[in-house]
């Protein structure tokens, strides 16, 4: 007798577990020729407060750990991604993407985890500085994380696209809440199975699939996230985002994946995109204590 | 201690007919039956799953705002920590005048006069806790004067815990005795018995402690100091939120209810509300017979209240730390 395969139920990533969305909606996904590929979760605003609730729990003691630390756990993620590259591929090829490029998308994921897993000890020292100041003080000013990044994946290259912005938020002791790309979850969705074998502690990435018009208005006007990456919204949203946004100060963040191109190293990754989710905090050190 | 006599008016409309109660040990106990705790705990988690939306949410949230007894309770209390929480228990929300004052602020006895010139005319209640608070093991003489200082100081009310070392081990007359007499000694301060319901062990002693409380002369029944590792659930309150129902069909009065401890969050608040409104009915829904001891609770429900006149998911850094 033939064996019916057990079929994956692409959940939420929140706060290390995988639940189903509160609102118990799904939408669905479909592949080439219209397909159906699987029901996704369709993530509701409830799901979004819940998983900032999660981050914001992590904010202390993930932006706590070492550099050294946080560089480990980024190079673990690298590790674990290789050694899925098979399944995330898979994901990748049946959206749409030939099994070349899909090969390809997986590779630049996982040099990227470790490019920024490099950067961890690294970018203070670049973005810090001593200053020179007429007293007698110490003036240092150093780069802090923000806190809770809200990031809007694009919705493609839709894996590679979510790590280039993920992995520089967190690599600077940020945590994430993540709207994964609409059209094609899939293999974003499985990216939270990487997290929860790879010593990420809970809370740190949480990734919600959804519809982005429902999801996008209520993150970007969240009063407790920090910093807004818009890189996965249309240019006729932006000014929206952006609007929102103001109402607490929010960082806004936006990669022009389009126009630069997100598979060229030189540049699609850079200490700068860290550097977009940290704070400058300077202080005054008395001489002589 | 002699039987006395309460006297109480039978609530209008109603034919119950007693209207005065013997104070009686024996009459707690005999009302004192088992209690399905499976029924329990099940009643009381279908209820918790009833959802509150827009307006109706809003209007619970400002109820239970004006029902809490703002409380700290710390070794560590100052006069600067205790009159922010006082202006905050005035005015929850600077920036939103519709927000009510809560009940009452709820401290230890070396804190009451200063909180009641703090308050001044708020229409805040100025509750304290006494009687050896939060352990109660200390002599009878000690928790009455205590008792009688503290309403002298200014307490509008006395939150006292029961003895539960005599309650356990089977002394119920002196645990009723204790009340009585501190009852006595609040003279016009309402009396909140706190019955420490996590070291109860079971709803049966739960229900027999609540009926001890109501029999020797509480106007509440409060369940926890706060101190222990169990305190208010809601299976606990709706077990004491029956005894009251029964006290009140066999008497004719109306004894009010506090859960305290652990209610720290805007959802769980509602869920109490749903749970005293399917028990008591609409007559108990007001601060006057029922109270919620919180600290945390306050700043979860403003900032619910908040995001519903946003439209914005609220921060904690919007809002003052207590």
């Amino acid at each position: 007798m033939a064996r019916i395969g057990v079929k994956k139920t692409y959940k939420l990533f929140i706060n290390g577990e995988f639940p189903r969305t509160e609102s118990g909606r799904s939408y669905p996904v479909v592949g080439k020729g219209g397909v159906l590929l699987a029901n996704a979760c369709r993530g509701s605003r409830k799901d979004l407060r819940n998983a900032v609730q999660a981050a914001r729990k992590a904010v202390a003691a993930w932006s706590g750990k070492t550099a050294y630390n946080r560089g480990q756990i980024l190079y673990r993620i690298a590790e674990v991604c290789e050694s899925r590259a098979g399944e995330l591929a898979e994901e990748l090829r049946r959206q749409g993407s030939s099994a070349a490029d899909a090969r390809k998308e997986i590779e630049r994921v996982i040099d990227r985890w470790l490019y920024y897993a490099g950067w961890s000890d690294k970018y203070p020292q670049v973005f810090g500085s001593v200053n020179p100041v007429a007293g007698p003080y110490y003036n240092f000013t150093v780069p802090e994380p923000t806190g809770v990044a809200g990031i809007i994946a694009p919705e493609e290259p839709a894996l590679l696209g979510l790590v280039s912005r993920i992995a520089p938020a967190i690599v600077g002791g940020n945590t994430v809440v993540a709207v994964t790309s609409e059209s094609r979850p899939l293999a974003a969705i499985t990216l939270g199975e990487v997290f929860e074998t790879s010593d990420v502690p809970a809370g740190v990435v949480n990734l919600i699939s959804g519809l982005k018009s429902e999801l996008v208005p209520w993150l970007a006007a969240h009063m407790d996230v920090n910093a807004i990456d818009a890189t996965g919204v249309t240019p006729d949203k932006l000014a929206d985002v952006q609007k929102a946004a103001a109402e607490n100060v929010k960082r806004y963040v936006h990669f022009d994946g389009d126009e630069i191109g997100w598979t060229d190293d030189r540049l699609s990754q850079s200490p700068y995109a860290i550097f977009e989710f940290q704070e400058m905090k300077t202080v005054w050190h008395p001489m002589g204590m | 201690m002699p039987p006395m006599t309460e006297t109480v008016l039978a609530p209008a409309g109603r034919s119950l007919t007693p209207v005065s109660f013997r104070r009686s040990l024996n009459d707690a106990l005999e009302m004192a039956h088992g209690v399905d705790a499976v029924a329990a705990e099940e009643r009381a988690s279908s209820l918790a799953k009833r959802s509150l939306k827009k307006d109706s949410k809003v209007w619970g949230l400002k109820l239970a705002v004006s029902m809490i007894d703002l409380t700290t309770l710390e070794g560590k209390d100052t006069r600067g920590k205790v009159w922010a929480l006082c202006r905050k228990a005035v005015r929850p929300d600077p920036a939103d005048p519709e927000v009510p004052h809560v009940a009452a602020v709820c401290i230890y006895p070396s804190m009451v006069a200063f909180v009641k010139e703090a308050l001044g005319d708020s229409g805040v209640h100025v509750a304290a806790v006494a009687t050896g608070f939060p352990s109660g093991q200390t002599f009878t003489e000690i928790k009455v004067e205590e008792t009688r200082r503290t309403v002298a100081a200014g307490a509008d009310e006395i939150d006292m815990v029961i003895d539960r070392g005599a309650f356990l081990s089977g002394d119920y007359q002196k645990v009723f005795d204790e009340i009585a007499e501190v009852k006595e000694a609040c003279g016009p301060a309402h009396l909140k018995v706190i019955l420490e319901t996590g070291e109860l062990a079971n709803f049966d002693q739960v229900r027999k402690a609540s009926l001890i409380a109501m029999y020797a002369g509480a106007d509440f029944i409060k369940t926890s100091t706060g101190k222990v590792a169990v305190n208010a659930t809601l299976p606990v309150t709706l077990v004491m939120l029956e005894a009251i129902r029964d006290f009140y069909h066999a008497t004719g009065k109306k004894i009010g209810m506090k859960p305290a401890g652990g209610i720290s969050n805007a959802k769980l608040a509602l869920s109490y509300l749903v749970l005293l409104y399917e028990t008591l009915g609409a007559e108990w829904m007001n601060p006057d017979m029922f109270r919620i001891g919180a600290s945390t609770l306050l700043n979860d429900i403003l900032m619910q209240l908040r995001k519903e006149k946003t439209g914005a998911y609220q921060s904690g850094d919007y809002f003052t730390i207590d």
